[in-house]
């Protein structure tokens, strides 16, 4: 089932490739509190993956296992057919796995030109002597990068604010700036967490039409968390449930609702 | 022009002079501060360890000769050579390259995460390791920083060496005294606060030091090295702790007093703001001004003089009531 070639095909008739990512059976303790228990998946190239849950079922900490912000006492991250060895959060985003917060975190600072082109930090590849004489390559490489920033900040439609201070900005405006700043990276892999969360319902169909349009036109593996069960099954392929640090259910967004568990989690269940 | 107004330009025009070497010292803890939250009142020291490295080196002194000497029973104090300045420059960065590495390595990269008081609490006692170590290094002696950039042509002016004459210029038929070394502080101070400002702001290693400045977070999931950050804006901070080092060194002449200087720079940058490059510069012209202007027109004739000592804190003080963020400072707000 978990052979690397194979793929499927989705309802909408996208070609589904092999596994980029593969948690194995992750347990995540802290101290006594496990907020996950044995929890195993996988991420197909190109498909939309979500991961959902009640409020505190360990869907923030699952996908901070997968950015490398937390180490997991047991079990293995499988990235692109190899097991990740231990990794800092950086070594992890230079891997090609992009990231963003619940709580936004943009570099509030800077312009938003700024922020996407942090983004592209991980391609740039000259020396610091080079970069800091302001040279020929680094020079190139500079346009080069800002032409992608560009291109992206044109893709999310946000032209107007380039140059506009991240600060300045309203909530759902920051949360796109962030988005952006995660697709400058090209990642292979891209984890939104909540991408929805406290945004008003144009806000959030905004949202799901970048989601789309990014996995669409750039073919990115998206793995995302909500807890919004109604954006999620329109929006995903396949979807991971998770209950109190367990996997509850997984498989399509039909075969989940139809999951007995999954029902019982959410709306809960009648003791006797 | 009457001759009050003309001694009153002159005072400020030192005043700014002054704040300008205030500046330099400020800068170095901005950046520290910035990138990381460390107060570094180590930075005084960093300066004046900066400056002994480069007589050191300089004079071909034997670094630890009395270390040496005491378990070898040797004889050794110098090498016999001199060392051409430029080259003793390149040298003494690399050993402040070093020491940046060193702090990261083994003091706060076992302290990550930890309040900003114990970083503090860090960095005072790496003010009194670092003190020690230059002592240890390169003696206790007071020594004099002569620097010609191209053999005998190009040499830093000798602060208060230099008779009246060789430092008085003739404008408006009045003599203003302006010491050369405070112009030659002013252009070097110049220079090296746009070349930080472009680094910082043009090139990819600059914009990584912005990012960790405002969200480490944030920094770290777009894939930027938090411990390369920090070692780099250290040895910013050491570099330009050297340039203070010259120029107070040339000054005064180089001593341990020299350390002493981190603490004119704290009412400097509650005046400026603990996180701003142009709030260090503006704050330490404001400063310097300040109180040269004060003694000349308040403490000297009213106050029986000698104002210049705590002018600086009292503006501090009144700062830090009305605007505590500084001139320039982030506006701190807690949301509820």
């Amino acid at each position: 089932m978990l052979d690397a070639s194979e793929g499927y095909t989705t309802a909408d008739g996208r070609k589904i490739g092999g596994v980029v990512m593969e948690m194995k059976n992750i347990t995540l303790r802290f101290g006594g509190v496990k907020a996950i228990t044995d929890i195993s998946f996988d991420i197909r190239e190109g498909e939309i993956r979500a991961i959902i849950g009640p409020n505190g079922a360990g869907k923030s900490s699952m996908l901070n296992v997968m950015s490398g912000f937390y180490v997991p006492q047991e079990g293995e991250v499988w990235f692109r057919g190899k097991p990740r060895p231990q990794m800092k959060p950086y070594e992890v985003a230079r891997q090609g796995i992009a990231r963003t917060f619940q709580n936004i975190a943009l570099f509030e600072g800077m312009s938003v030109l700024d922020n996407v082109m942090t983004g592209r930090l991980t391609h740039m590849t000259t020396g610091m002597f080079t970069q800091a004489l302001w040279k020929g390559r680094a020079e190139t490489e500079e346009t080069a990068n800002r032409e992608i920033a560009e291109k992206i900040i044109d893709f999310l439609e946000i032209q107007a604010i380039r140059k506009t201070p991240v600060s300045r900005l309203p909530y759902g405006l920051k949360k796109r700036v962030e988005l952006a700043r995660a697709l400058a990276a090209e990642p292979k892999l891209l984890l939104l967490d909540e991408p929805m969360a406290g945004m008003n319902v144009e806000e959030k169909e905004d949202m799901s039409r970048f989601i789309l349009d990014v996995n669409d036109e750039f073919g990115t593996t998206i793995a995302l968390i909500e807890h919004d069960m109604g954006v999620v099954m329109d929006l995903s392929d396949r979807v991971v449930v998770m209950d109190y640090g367990k996997k509850i259910g997984d498989g399509t967004p039909d075969e989940v609702r139809s999951n007995q568990e999954v029902i019982d989690a959410y709306l809960g269940v009648e003791h006797d | 022009m009457s001759e009050q107004f003309v001694f009153a330009l002159e005072v400020t025009l030192n005043g700014l002079m002054a704040g300008v070497l205030y500046a330099l010292v400020a800068l170095g803890f901005v950046l520290i501060y910035k990138a990381s939250g460390i107060f570094n009142f180590a930075q005084g020291v960093m300066a004046l360890f900066a400056a002994m490295t480069l007589v050191g080196i300089m004079d071909g002194q034997v670094p630890f000769s009395h270390l040496i000497n005491a378990i070898f029973g040797t004889d050794l104090h110098y090498f016999g050579w001199n060392v051409p300045a430029l080259l003793a420059i390149a040298l003494t960065v690399c050993v402040m390259v070093l020491l940046a590495w060193c702090v990261q390595r083994f003091v706060f990269r076992h302290l990550v995460g930890q309040e900003p008081i114990i970083l503090f609490m860090a960095t005072i006692g790496l003010a009194y390791f670092l003190e020690g170590v230059a002592d240890l290094m390169w003696g206790s002696e007071i020594k004099t920083l002569n620097i010609c950039l191209f053999g005998e042509s190009g040499c830093l002016p000798q602060g208060i060496n230099e008779t009246i004459d060789a430092v008085t210029y003739e404008w408006f038929g009045y003599g203003f005294f302006i010491d050369n070394l405070d112009i030659t502080a002013t252009i070097v101070a110049a220079i090296l606060v746009v070349a930080l400002i472009a680094f910082s702001q043009y090139t990819k290693q600059g914009r990584a030091l912005r990012a960790v400045a405002d969200d480490h977070q944030a920094a770290l999931s777009v894939g930027i090295s938090l411990n390369f950050i920090w070692v780099l804006v250290w040895s910013l901070a050491g570099f330009v702790a050297l340039v203070a080092g010259i120029m107070w060194g040339a000054k005064s002449g180089v001593q341990f007093s020299l350390s002493l200087i981190a603490l004119k720079a704290l009412p400097v940058l509650m005046l400026g703001g603990f996180t701003s490059i142009p709030g260090a510069i503006v704050g330490g012209l404001i400063i310097g001004v300040g109180e040269k202007l004060f003694e000349f027109a308040i403490g000297a004739p009213f106050l029986g003089g000698a104002t210049e000592n705590w002018f600086a804190y009292v503006l501090a003080l009144v700062f830090l009531v009305f605007r505590p963020q500084g001139l320039f400072g982030e506006k701190i707000i807690e949301r509820v």
